[in-house]
């Protein structure tokens, strides 16, 4: 179907020409030596910090009864400003990836900067069971099993609770109303057949659907029965904004006795994490 | 690899399979959708692979309300047991380097789950028909020789045509007649992999362009229904096929009302 809306579709055409698959299958010892240099470099690894690999000897899992995840610079943001920045939280860990539009991130010794893109991994000081992973790097299509698959390797299964925060446009949402303008941004949500609790916002109507490192991480916990939900916020602004970052605000709330959400962060702050969009959009003032 | 949503995985010996190639115009996808919706199939696992994109949503098949809450990934598997059908739906393409352990991953399934037979529902691409397949049907089909024997019969008598095999080199007398799908994805390595391994598979598939697509799945699954009987065709001639919900606004949301 041309349908151009919503459906999951990263090349030109979803049928690959023939004679492109005929190649793969005359693959000589050069190809095959290629192609494995090239899902070496591809892979995603799973950096934790000395504190970490102190405390824990053996590299048995580590215990983790809430884990919230944000993709897309307004949940990140959201975190940092209004989580990260009251309670004590540390940096334990970090998500180390190759591909073509995140090279800067192949340091494997050393954490991303807070400016740089990367995945990051916090925990909480007085209760180092929660944790929230920060993902602002692109992950390609092939990697994002990959990363899901070695993230939740490092962790417990049992007790494990998954939320996740995710960014999008109004553009992709699809509804038989005009939605644009009055509304956004929303949250909708998603969640996997062993998460009982209740959720504040509406659940994400047919035909909506999610792709990308949320879309990952619900189906590794739907598989292995973890409970888990996704927020997804819906913004009509393309750059980060604080508007969009305080209505995440809601999905926090079955945490609220574990993660502090501070009710009203600086002006500074806020400013901070929106400011990348000065620099770009000066064109016309 | 085949995940069970419930603790006993259930078994699928002598089960028939249909799952879609995904290929031009989503037409094989759109056909299954068509099964699992009007058959009102349950879900009884999910099909995990690092071979295909991440897609999540609610259930696309939700007949109320209350069944709209349901994670569905991008490859499940549903199954009937009362007629011994189950239905693979993908919902996502495949990763380009991933194909051949893709499809490894199809026929080692199919072998160990122990099907009787698999129907795979494709499509190819119209504007690379020849001139004998410009004629008449758009429809063909493919068996291996596993089903050959089997099925020869019933596909006589429903006077099907056979997909033609092309001259790899057109013009040239001589030339060695070969087997090709373009716009057809896996199809053709997923037939001669089930041809080496002796397993009974038939393609469908249909001549189609990108477009509006939901025609050229009806047709196409009522071409299987012609074979495999799974709906009772009303007195009109054609069965009735119910439409499921998340078909809905394949072409996008509603009109800006400020654009009048």
């Amino acid at each position: 179907m041309a349908t151009f809306f919503g459906e999951i579709l990263s090349v030109y055409s979803r049928a690959v020409e023939e004679d492109d698959q005929d190649d793969i299958e005359e693959e000589n010892e050069e190809d095959a030596q290629i192609r494995r240099e090239v899902e070496e470099k591809r892979e995603v690894h799973v950096h934790w910090s000395v504190e970490v690999l102190q405390s824990n000897p053996s590299q048995e899992t580590l215990h983790c009864s809430d884990l919230v995840i944000a993709v897309g610079a307004n949940a990140t943001g959201f975190l940092s400003a209004y989580v990260l920045n009251s309670g004590s939280w540390s940096q334990v860990g970090w998500v180390s990836l190759w591909n073509e539009r995140s090279r800067g991130t192949s340091r494997p010794t050393r954490a991303p900067l807070p400016e740089e893109p990367g995945c990051v991994i916090y925990r909480q000081d007085q209760c180092p069971s929660v944790m929230i992973c920060q993902s602002t790097c692109y992950i390609a299509e092939d990697q994002l099993f990959q990363w899901t698959e070695k993230v939740f390797a490092c962790l417990q299964k049992r007790g494990l609770s998954v939320t996740v925060l995710s960014d999008s446009t109004v553009a992709e949402y699809k509804a038989p109303n005009y939605v644009y303008g009055s509304g956004s941004p929303f949250l909708r949500a998603l969640k996997t057949s062993a998460h009982k609790d209740k959720i504040p916002c509406p659940l994400l109507e047919q035909p909506n659907i999610v792709a990308g490192l949320p879309a990952a991480v619900l189906s590794h916990c739907q598989i292995q029965r973890i409970p888990a939900v996704l927020y997804q916020c819906y913004s009509d602004v393309i750059y980060p904004d604080s508007v969009t970052m305080e209505t995440y605000k809601p999905a926090l709330s079955s945490l609220s006795k574990l993660v502090k959400l501070d009710p009203s962060p600086s002006a500074e702050i806020l400013q901070k994490l929106t400011k990348i969009s000065d620099a770009q959009s000066n064109l016309y003032t | 690899m085949f995940i069970a949503t419930e603790d006993t995985p259930p078994s699928f010996k002598g089960y028939t399979l249909i799952m879609p190639a995904v290929s031009v115009g989503n037409v094989g996808q759109l056909a299954a959708d068509l099964i699992i919706s009007t058959l009102n199939m349950p879900r009884v696992g999910h099909f995990h692979t690092d071979c295909l994109i991440p897609m999540v949503g609610n259930n696309p098949y939700a007949t109320s309300s209350e069944d709209a809450a349901e994670l569905s990934t991008n490859a499940e598997v549903y199954a009937l047991n009362d007629i011994k059908l189950a239905v693979l739906q993908i919902r996502a393409p495949i990763i380009q380097t991933r194909v051949r352990s893709f499809r490894k991953l199809i026929v080692a399934w199919i072998k160990t789950s122990g099907f009787s037979r698999t129907v795979v529902l494709s499509s190819s691409h119209a504007y690379q028909r020849d001139d004998r397949q410009l004629l008449g049907t758009s429809l063909r089909y493919l068996l291996t020789p596993a089903l050959q024997k089997e099925a020869e019969e019933s596909v006589k008598e429903l006077d099907w045509r056979e997909l033609e095999r092309v001259s790899a080199f057109p013009g040239i007398a001589e030339s060695e007649q070969r087997l090709y799908i373009p716009g057809g994805g896996i199809t053709k390595g997923l037939y001669t992999d089930c041809c080496s391994e002796n397993i009974a598979m038939a393609v469908l598939l249909t001549f189609c362009s990108e477009g509006d697509n939901v025609p050229d799945a009806f047709a196409l699954v009522s071409y299987l229904n012609d074979w495999h009987r799974l709906v009772e065709k009303q007195t009109g001639g054609s069965a009735q096929w119910r439409v499921p919900p998340s078909w809905s606004l394949l072409f996008g949301s509603g009109i800006p009302p400020a654009i009048f």
